[in-house]
């Protein structure tokens, strides 16, 4: 089949949207500016989850490439292999909405350049993998940026007990997701399902923030 | 009493950095609240935990 070449308009997307989610809530998601900080399991699917509703802005920033043993729970494709995340993940995300303001980093995050590369986005997902960097961002932002709005994640590896995958409220602007506890490992590994309901409890209270907007 | 990750502990009077370590926790790996607000890194050995406080431990594990 051949492909669809007739490529609706912007407008035209805007009003698809607003019937699905009401002009009110479409209003306030098309002004709001998002950055997700690691584009694995977590942070592809948290961007695909708020490109899909829109999203004024999407900053995407990692310094990882597209590996063969990201597929299992990564939002990328065969032919993606080698790319870097930033870019590849953006391809994805111009796929179903071509308008995006999508803005990418091919770059590692660190106390030396948050400040800079975070200075746009109200509000902050970090979706990183290692404990250490998890930590880093986390004190960085609420230490040093405390106007943002930050949603991070911990524990959600393995399968099953969907249940215990949880938002807790830490701060008055700090968000966590996850179980708290279990951790990849030599017993565990990192599994889609899962990973994927880390990420959406992610993307669904970046989204609440952004529609009760208290900034 | 302190409430630590949601239990009383008989830390008022220690040392933040001095209850850290005594309870085995990395630091690298973790983000402390404490009534509200978030305790800067550098202020973990010079916070004393107080009759009343709240804190929150949040440890980070891996994946994502």
């Amino acid at each position: 089949m051949d492909k669809n070449t007739n490529i609706p308009s912007k407008e035209e997307i805007e009003a698809a949207l607003e019937l699905r989610h009401t002009k009110a809530v479409q209003e306030k998601i098309r002004h709001a500016a998002v950055a997700v900080c690691g584009l694995g399991g977590l942070g592809s699917h948290i961007a695909i989850s708020l490109a899909r509703c829109g999203i004024g802005r999407l900053h995407l920033i990692d310094f990882d490439r597209v590996d063969l043993t990201n597929l299992n729970r990564q939002q990328y494709g065969i032919e993606q292999l080698g790319r870097p995340k930033p870019e590849a993940l953006r391809e994805e995300l111009l796929a179903f909405h071509p308008y995006l303001d999508i803005q990418t980093d091919f770059v590692k995050l660190s106390e030396e350049n948050l400040s800079e590369l975070l200075a746009e986005e109200t509000y902050i997902c970090e979706a990183f993998d290692v404990p250490e960097q998890k930590a880093m961002i986390t004190n960085y932002v609420l230490e040093h940026m405390p106007e943002k709005y930050l949603v991070g994640a911990s524990g959600m590896a393995g399968y099953g007990n969907s249940n215990a995958i949880r938002t807790r409220k830490i701060l008055s602007h700090y968000y966590l997701c996850g179980d708290g506890v279990s951790e990849k490992n030599e017993h565990q590994g990192l599994m889609a399902p899962r990973v994927m309901l880390c990420a959406a409890h992610q993307a669904n209270m970046i989204l609440e923030l952004i529609i009760r907007d208290e900034t | 009493m302190v409430k630590i990750n949601g239990e009383d502990c008989n830390a008022a009077g220690m040392l933040l950095s001095d209850y850290l370590k005594e309870n085995g926790y990395k630091l690298v790996r973790i983000a402390v609240e404490r009534n509200g607000e978030i305790v800067p890194k550098a202020m973990y050995d010079q916070t004393l935990l107080a009759d009343g406080d709240a804190l929150e431990v949040v440890s980070f594990v891996g994946g994502g």
